[in-house]
């Protein structure tokens, strides 16, 4: 348990961050942090990135505003970290431009963008004390020793690591790594935070707390941050908005609310929430959604033969009515059920059950029924069909 | 408590469970057995007993026994030391030269720029060439007779008479051919180094030159270390270059007659194998004790990352 943030809760937190920084959002004594807070929008235009024949970004346009928490989500190889590391300067783009604030950084260097970053391996020098990693950067932009002590304690006292400043981070435990890494983010007070799946190595516990703390820091800071990760739920919790990629391009762009409820394609409907949203075959006549034969929903849709029918877990009933699928597993989650079915319409649909409910068995021909909203997506091409 | 009848499987001691695995285990290691006794062992007690018996004056006559007495003669002999300081002069030379310049070009050769495998290629090409290639280019490159760079106006000090230059020379050389294996072992070194932490130097705002020293140096410090050790035999072992660069028959032979090649001149000028011996068992404790010191004394300033 030692592991866990000092933060553990966040009226502890945000009393050590307000102490700190009373002054302002970054708690400058000069004045410039405001000033500078308003600097910060990204904006990528048009950016396209191949390595060799792979087109791993296309046509890339995001835009993140100044403080925004913008989560770039999607499943490994979609082209979020390179985007990332694009921003970051440690890629160069094949065309395109990217923008910090009301300045091109396209062919800057990244020390000259004004940013920080969290490695997903959080990247700290191995033969540095944890004080002499957090003030590196400060040392390199020459900072004088002063202003470089009370920031880097500040820092330390920021991420609850006053007492580690002398060992190395060979002798630290991963989530204090990963606060020496914070602390080496935030004692820049940069433009824009970026973060490469900085949670991915610590264990489950840790992670939900981490979660909890990167995101109260961020709304304390107010600094501008894109965060990548491939965990649907992290982007869920973190984020003020989540940008879903895949195969380089952006699919979608919006809240995680919206995102969850209002899927602009199929990809986006079945990446998000946990499970992800059921995809069944389907066809629209005379207004009523059919599977299979049995109405399940009604659309002011025109007649379509063919079309995906989407809808949640927690949505679909298992009744006397509905369509029918075969039972093939029962996972007990505790405090609720999830029954996975097959049919002819679908290899895998996920109902979620109380835990308290009947459950069917394995091998069972259930009948489901949709109670609940019904997504509707273009069988050939994915995109979202109006009504 | 039940009796434990079963054991787990185990690695290593575990390996030769039967006398039969040992035989075959025996048998399979033996040739190599074979050739480490007969080339390496065998002529490495073979030296400390020639260096119990004084040569004799006819080669026919017997080898005299002396025990341990001449071993410790040659430390009150004025060759054995001109050897030893020509000997630290050489190393003195070489290793700083060879190490330095290898870092650098495992630095500039670990670019990613177009055409930087020709680069690693020709930098570590030296280590290919043999010492006695080595040495007969560069002395027609410098002969004032009829060297190269003479020919177009460079005049290079003549190696075979200037006293002063014979041993720079040598060791510049000697030095040429190091650096292709310091190259190879740096660049292994700077090789595995994570990017992740490059990268994060380039985001902390280091310049090339902060990188170089706080991040890169401190990082490949055991690859420095180890590629000095590596230097220091080599430089304690060279011999070829010196042989034919020098000779016995220059007058500057004298000031590049590092302790490897007064050994050879002991068998084969003096035909005296009781001194060469002599000479051999101090090199390798000469070896030993620098070696050991440089364990203690660089390995404080090497960090050995996580």
């Amino acid at each position: 348990m030692s592991d866990l943030l000092l933060f553990r809760n966040n009226a502890d937190f945000t009393k050590t961050l307000n102490f700190k920084m009373p002054a302002s959002r970054y708690g400058d004594t000069d004045g410039s942090g405001l000033e500078r807070c308003f600097m910060s929008k990204v904006e990528f235009r048009n950016v396209n990135k191949s390595f060799g024949d792979n087109q791993v970004l296309t046509n890339f346009e995001l835009s993140v505003d100044d403080g925004e928490f913008l989560v770039l989500l999607g499943p490994s190889g979609c082209g979020k970290t390179t985007a990332l590391r694009i921003l970051a300067g440690l890629e160069d783009v094949s065309s395109g431009s990217v923008h910090i604030g009301d300045r091109e950084v396209t062919s800057e260097e990244p020390k000259d963008r004004d940013i920080a970053m969290v490695f997903q391996s959080y990247a700290l020098y191995p033969h540095m004390t944890v004080r002499k990693n957090v003030e590196f950067p400060l040392r390199n932009a020459g900072v004088s020793k002063d202003e470089i002590k009370s920031r880097v304690d500040q820092a330390l006292q920021t991420v609850g690591l006053s007492d580690l400043g002398d060992r190395k981070p060979g002798q630290l435990s991963g989530g204090q790594r990963q606060r020496v890494a914070l602390a080496r983010a935030i004692v820049r007070r940069p433009k824009v935070f970026l973060m490469d799946e900085p949670l991915s190595n610590l264990d489950a516990t840790l992670r939900q707390q981490t979660r909890a703390d990167i995101a109260a820091l961020q709304r304390t800071l107010g600094t501008t941050t894109l965060y990548v990760t491939h965990d649907q739920v992290e982007a869920m919790t973190m984020g003020t908005r989540i940008a879903v990629m895949y195969q380089g391009k952006l699919q979608q762009v919006g809240a995680p609310t919206d995102l969850y409820h209002r899927p602009a394609n199929a990809f986006v409907a079945s990446f998000l929430g946990n499970p992800g949203m059921n995809l069944i075959r389907g066809s629209v006549q005379g207004g009523a959604v059919r599977v299979a034969g049995s109405v399940v929903s009604t659309t002011n849709l025109a007649d379509r033969s063919d079309v995906t029918i989407g809808v949640r877990a927690e949505d679909l009933r298992i009744g006397d009515a509905g369509f029918a699928c075969e039972v093939v597993i029962v996972e007990d989650l505790g405090s609720e059920v999830h029954v996975v079915c097959q049919s002819a319409e679908s290899d895998r649909i996920v109902i979620r059950q109380l835990s308290a409910t009947t459950r069917p068995t394995v091998g069972q021909t259930v009948h489901l029924a949709i109670d609940g909203a019904t997504h509707l997506f273009d069988a050939m091409t994915g995109e979202r069909c109006e009504g | 408590m039940a009796k434990r009848t079963t054991s787990l499987p185990t690695a290593g001691v575990g390996v030769f469970r039967t006398k039969r695995d040992r035989r075959i285990g025996l048998a399979l290691t033996l040739p190599s057995l074979a050739l480490f006794l007969l080339f390496t062992y065998y002529p490495f007690f073979k030296n400390f007993q020639l260096a119990l018996y004084r040569a004799a004056p006819f080669p026919t006559l017997p080898n005299k026994f002396v025990g341990p007495s001449q071993f410790f003669s040659i430390f009150s002999d004025a060759q054995f030391w001109d050897s030893v300081r020509s000997t630290v002069i050489f190393v003195g030379l070489v290793v700083p030269i060879g190490v330095f310049l290898g870092l650098l070009m495992a630095v500039a050769a670990h670019q990613r720029l177009k055409g930087i495998r020709v680069y690693r290629t020709i930098f570590s090409s030296t280590v290919v060439s043999s010492a006695a290639v080595a040495a007969v280019v560069f002395s027609t490159l410098l002969s004032p007779v009829s060297g190269y760079l003479p020919s177009i106006g460079i005049h290079a000090p003549d190696i075979t008479s200037s006293a002063t230059w014979a041993m720079p020379m040598v060791a510049i050389v000697s030095a040429w051919q190091f650096v292709g294996l310091a190259f190879i072992i740096l660049t292994a070194g700077l090789q595995s180094l994570p990017d992740d932490l490059l990268e994060a130097s380039r985001v902390d705002g280091a310049s090339s030159w902060t990188r170089f020293w706080r991040i890169i140096l401190p990082l490949l410090s055991p690859t420095v270390f180890f590629t000095l050790i590596v230097g220091v035999i080599y430089g304690l072992q060279s011999f070829g270059q010196i042989d034919i660069m020098i000779g016995t028959q220059n007058s500057t032979f004298t000031h590049t007659n590092v302790l490897i090649y007064a050994i050879y001149r002991f068998i084969h000028v003096s035909a005296d194998p009781g001194m060469a011996a002599s000479y051999s068992i101090a090199l390798f404790f000469i070896t030993l004790v620098v070696t050991l010191i440089q364990f203690r004394i660089l390995e404080k300033r090497v960090h050995y990352g996580q």
